[in-house]
């Protein structure tokens, strides 16, 4: 549970450690919120893609955020360079630290040389949301596809990311699938470093 | 502590966002717009040598005279550039440690917005400190 604890005060952001902390809040507490942050961008859009646009910036900036710190906390301070290296970063640094779990699936497009997908069963984020009728294709997991595009952006890896429900078979539910189609200039410096 | 060093934060989009004259040598007028030239012409290495390591540190990268640049690129390419003339390595490197998890701090602030001016009067002061203490 959130605020449950005494929590030490700190005169100012500098001085309070980064060390890993308390790492669980309750999942009803960030269902609530989601919630909100979720109604409150349908009030000010009016068409879909412009509100899965508004959750996907405001993931972008929990991404860049993200990033910095668990390079910082959980891989010693060093950096990904390579394109597989940061993919399995999030995969399952960033996965695991945000949803307690590492993410089921990371393949590669069979398509295309520069897409891959990262598949949950499950993804928290739509755990409680079910989406009508009349709003098509529409997936909040928008916003889990703006942090891996922001963690992604940051680090040097530019590409564009959308969440999208895939139907399987046996199973009620559809998984979500986070699809990664990175720039032209990454895929090339991929080539250059061999 | 070193005579001269100038301590700049670069953000990814080539922007600076922090800047501090830290030396004890006396200012000569032009000395800040010849530190931050030099510190620009670096940034092309910078960017070639970032992606042939993955550690942060990238030590000595560039010379101008007596005086070295040495650059730490964080995950989100943000560098910290400083250039000095003291040849106090291991300093140097707790120093850009130090300045990074400050960075963070700042970072994580909800309302800082990332690649914008960093002007938190309390960050300039605990930087300053780290460069009395290290450099």
């Amino acid at each position: 549970m959130i605020g449950v604890g005494k929590i030490k005060q700190y005169s100012n952001v500098l001085e309070k450690p980064l060390s890993k902390g308390k790492q669980e809040v309750s999942l009803s507490a960030f269902a609530f919120l989601f919630s909100e942050l979720v109604q409150y961008n349908q009030t000010q859009v009016d068409n879909i893609a412009e509100l899965e646009r508004r959750l996907e910036d405001a993931g972008y900036a929990v991404g860049a955020r993200v990033l910095e710190l668990l390079c910082h906390r959980d891989k010693g301070n060093r950096r990904e360079t390579r394109l597989l290296g940061i993919l399995s970063f999030v995969h399952s640094t960033v996965w695991k630290v945000l949803f307690g779990k590492v993410a089921d699936s990371l393949e590669k497009g069979t398509e295309h040389e520069d897409e891959y997908m990262i598949s949950e069963k499950e993804l928290l984020v739509n755990r409680f949301i079910s989406i009508p009728k009349d709003m098509g294709t529409f997936n909040c997991g928008a916003f889990v596809a703006g942090i891996v595009r922001g963690v992604l952006d940051s680090a040097g890896f530019p590409a564009v990311v959308t969440a999208h429900f895939v139907p399987m078979e046996g199973q009620q539910r559809p998984r979500t699938t986070i699809l990664i189609k990175f720039a032209e200039e990454v895929l090339r410096r991929e080539a250059r470093l061999g | 502590m070193a005579t001269t060093a100038c301590f700049i934060i670069v953000s990814r989009n080539d922007i600076p966002i922090y800047e501090a004259e830290v030396g004890s040598a006396t200012k000569r007028e032009d000395a800040a717009q010849m530190h931050q030239f030099i510190l620009h012409a670096a940034l092309d290495i910078v960017q070639d040598l970032a992606w042939t390591t993955s550690a942060m540190y990238l030590k000595a990268i560039d010379r101008f005279n007596d005086m070295v640049v040495s650059v730490y690129v964080t995950a989100g390419h943000t560098r910290f550039m400083l250039l000095h003339d003291s040849r106090n390595d291991d300093g140097i490197k707790s120093f850009f440690q130090e300045v990074h998890e400050l960075y963070i701090k700042i970072l994580l602030n909800p309302l800082y917005l990332p690649g914008s001016r960093i002007t938190s009067s309390h960050f300039d002061t605990k930087v300053r400190a780290l460069a009395r203490k290290y450099l």
